[in-house]
């Protein structure tokens, strides 16, 4: 459905060159949710930008249902009605002086979609705001945190689209309505057979939603797979130091070492300098460390089965 | 009915109401400060104006031979042998009653005197607001959308240099290249006035008034268009990396729908509240500009009443001036509050 295909955004600032995406194979299924995990400087938010194409990929392509995204002025708004975009402010992402109605019916306007209102009071119950006019003259002041998200997925989901992006959808909600507005998502799943992308640092968060889920360090993907797979027998040394932290791990591993930097990417494995393995020489006892150091990982295929990019678990397959 | 019904029914009453009741108490409120405001000005207006040296007798009969007795009489006659607070208490009453006095110079009301001149200065500083207004939103929300670029740099730099120059010498400067004359440069506007002397009638008359505004226009356009320019930028430089930005543009919204539709509105705010200000001090139109092209405004009648000093004539513009500006701040408040429906609800 939706796919990224060796795609690389590069920033330039500063006279260093930032590879904020370094060579990203990842796709999103016909009504699958993939949770793509990682720390905040990770590159996540870039990747899903450049999915959305509000960012031009430097090399690489996206693709979507098998044709690849078109920067050009009519392509590019032809694919806005597919892939919708959901952040995680819903306060900054609405405008502060347009009514709800006005909000949710900005997209299908610009799309010239008929039966305006009608289109815009389904999405509303849609979204779970009902009875929908109750809320048409409302100010996103006057909503609770739940109630605005909500709009703005209405909003998203006025355009009909095939693919939501969700950039921490429910980092900024309290406990209670996180719940919800999840629920929320699972459902339009299951009624409307959505895929979504949802970009999270919440490692419970892609448990209790996505199908899939990809680890992401330094602007690559390390490890990729089903998420019973992936969180309950992580195999990347990442992946398990941040499993480790969650409140139920018995021991917790603590990663050492500098944060990582887009502008400087270490040679071989880009997670040497911090990798636990690496410092308690594990991976010297298997006679990998030199290559930990020197030698750089192929990058992950897209495919959806469980795949790692470390060295030792390349020697033990 | 049930209960329920009626219950939902009760709340829908009690969230409906604030809103319009919110804007009556506070435009109410917002008018109690403005009345307070006045009348501080009104006592402040009298005493400053007492301050200032020179006799307005003495100045008055200068050039004319006339008696200590004469100067006494015509003392008495302007009220002013009288004791100070007893001058204070008739000044005071005279002017709730709308009434601002005989002045001394021209021995006329000087209700009048700024009748006849208050038109003139609405039309230079009026004209000269819009412009500076609109030239000053439309660059700086260019410049705002995009920061660094090179019209942001080439707007801006130029706008605070003009805005750093002082007004009485951009004026100078000007008159000398375009009305005088320099060098290949024909004299093209006249150096003086309102009107031509044979001014013409019908629409030629409208052209003969258009092509003398056309340098104090110019002058005060100059010289002031730099803060809305500052404003506007501002505040579209905070709009443009708004979530709802980008929200828009992933809608589809192309990067001038969005800058129409979201981002200068909502940028419009801060600077709305400016131009109610400034409207406010339309009245008091710019001293030096009317000194130096001796525009027949209410700035020269001021100007003219410090000279001598004519204490009702000056009392009376300066009230007139003070007053529109408090007025015009009030409208601000209220305006600005129907505007954003963020203020409304607070």
């Amino acid at each position: 459905m939706l796919e990224a295909n060796n795609l690389a955004v590069e920033f330039a600032g500063r006279g260093r060159r930032a590879r904020a995406v370094d060579g990203v194979n990842l796709s999103v299924g016909a009504g699958e949710i993939v949770a793509l995990v990682g720390e905040s400087g990770c590159g996540k938010t870039t990747l899903a930008r450049t999915l959305l194409g509000l960012e031009r990929p430097t090399s690489g392509e996206v693709r979507y249902d098998g044709s690849a995204l078109s920067h050009r002025g009519r392509a590019l708004k032809a694919y806005r009605r597919q892939v919708q975009l959901i952040l995680q402010d819903p306060m900054g992402s609405l405008n502060p002086r347009q009514t709800v109605y006005e909000a949710v019916a900005e997209g299908p306007r610009i799309h010239g979609l008929p039966d305006e209102e009608q289109v815009v009071a389904e999405a509303l119950s849609r979204a779970g705001l009902r009875p929908p006019e109750r809320f048409f003259l409302r100010y996103p002041h006057e909503l609770s945190g739940g109630q605005r998200q909500r709009v703005v997925i209405a909003g998203a989901l006025a355009l009909n689209p095939k693919v939501l992006i969700a950039d921490e959808p429910v980092a900024s909600l309290d406990a209670s309505v996180r719940g919800e507005i999840l629920a929320l998502l699972l459902r339009l799943r299951n009624e409307l057979g959505l895929s979504a992308l949802v970009v999270t640092h919440d490692l419970g968060l892609a448990w209790n939603i996505a199908d899939r889920v990809a680890v992401m360090y330094l602007g690559r993907i390390v490890e990729s797979g089903p998420v019973e797979q992936i969180l309950t027998a992580p195999q990347h040394p990442y992946t398990q130091a941040l499993l480790s932290v969650l409140p139920e791990s018995p021991d917790r591993i603590v990663l050492t070492g500098e944060p990582p930097d887009p502008t400087r990417i270490p040679t071989g494995c880009r997670f040497h300098p911090r990798c636990q393995l690496l410092a308690s020489g594990k991976a010297a006892a298997a006679g990998i460390d030199t290559a930990c150091h020197s030698e750089p990982l192929p990058i992950l295929s897209s495919a959806a089965d469980p795949q790692t990019a470390c060295h030792l678990t390349l020697v033990d397959s | 009915m049930t209960v329920a019904q009626s219950a939902t029914k009760a709340i829908d009453a009690v969230e409906e109401r604030p809103a319009r009741h919110g804007l009556v108490r506070y435009a109410a409120a917002k008018a109690g400060g403005a009345l307070l405001s006045i009348a501080m000005v009104i006592v402040a207006t009298f005493f400053l104006f007492r301050l200032l040296p020179g006799d307005p007798v003495r100045a008055l009969a200068q050039g004319r031979n006339m008696t200590p007795e004469q100067l006494d009489l015509e003392r008495r006659r302007l009220g002013l042998d009288r004791s100070l607070p007893e001058q204070f208490v008739h000044f005071v009453n005279q002017t709730v009653q709308f009434d601002l006095g005989t002045s001394y110079e021209y021995k006329r009301p000087v209700l009048d005197l700024i009748g006849e001149r208050i038109g003139s200065t609405l039309l230079l500083t009026g004209t000269a607001l819009v412009m500076a207004v609109s030239l000053g939103i439309w660059q700086g929300a260019r410049a705002g959308w995009k920061p660094g670029s090179r019209f942001d740099r080439f707007s801006t730099a130029i706008s605070l240099v003009l805005w750093s120059v002082p007004t009485f010498w951009l004026g100078l400067l000007l008159l000398m290249v375009f009305a005088a004359g320099i060098g290949p440069i024909p004299g093209l506007f006249p150096t003086r006035g309102i009107e031509s002397v044979d001014a013409p009638d019908g629409f030629a008359y409208v052209l003969d008034v258009a092509k003398h505004m056309v340098l104090p226009c110019l002058t005060m356009v100059a010289v002031v268009y730099a803060q809305y320019l500052l404003v506007m930028r501002s505040s579209v430089l905070d709009e443009v990396g708004q979530d709802y930005v980008t929200t828009a543009r992933a809608k589809g919204l192309r990067d001038d729908e969005i800058r129409r539709k979201h981002a200068v509105p909502n940028a419009l705010l801060p600077t709305v509240t400016l131009v109610f200000m400034r409207i406010g001090f339309i009245v008091g139109g710019a001293v030096t500009v009317e000194a130096i092209f001796s525009w027949p405004g209410l700035g020269q009648l001021f100007y003219e009443a410090i000279r001598v000093p004519d204490f009702t004539l000056m009392q009376g513009t300066f009230l007139l001036i003070t007053v529109s500006v408090i007025l015009m701040n009030t409208l601000a408040d209220v305006v600005y509050h129907v505007l954003d429906p963020r203020v409304r609800s607070a």
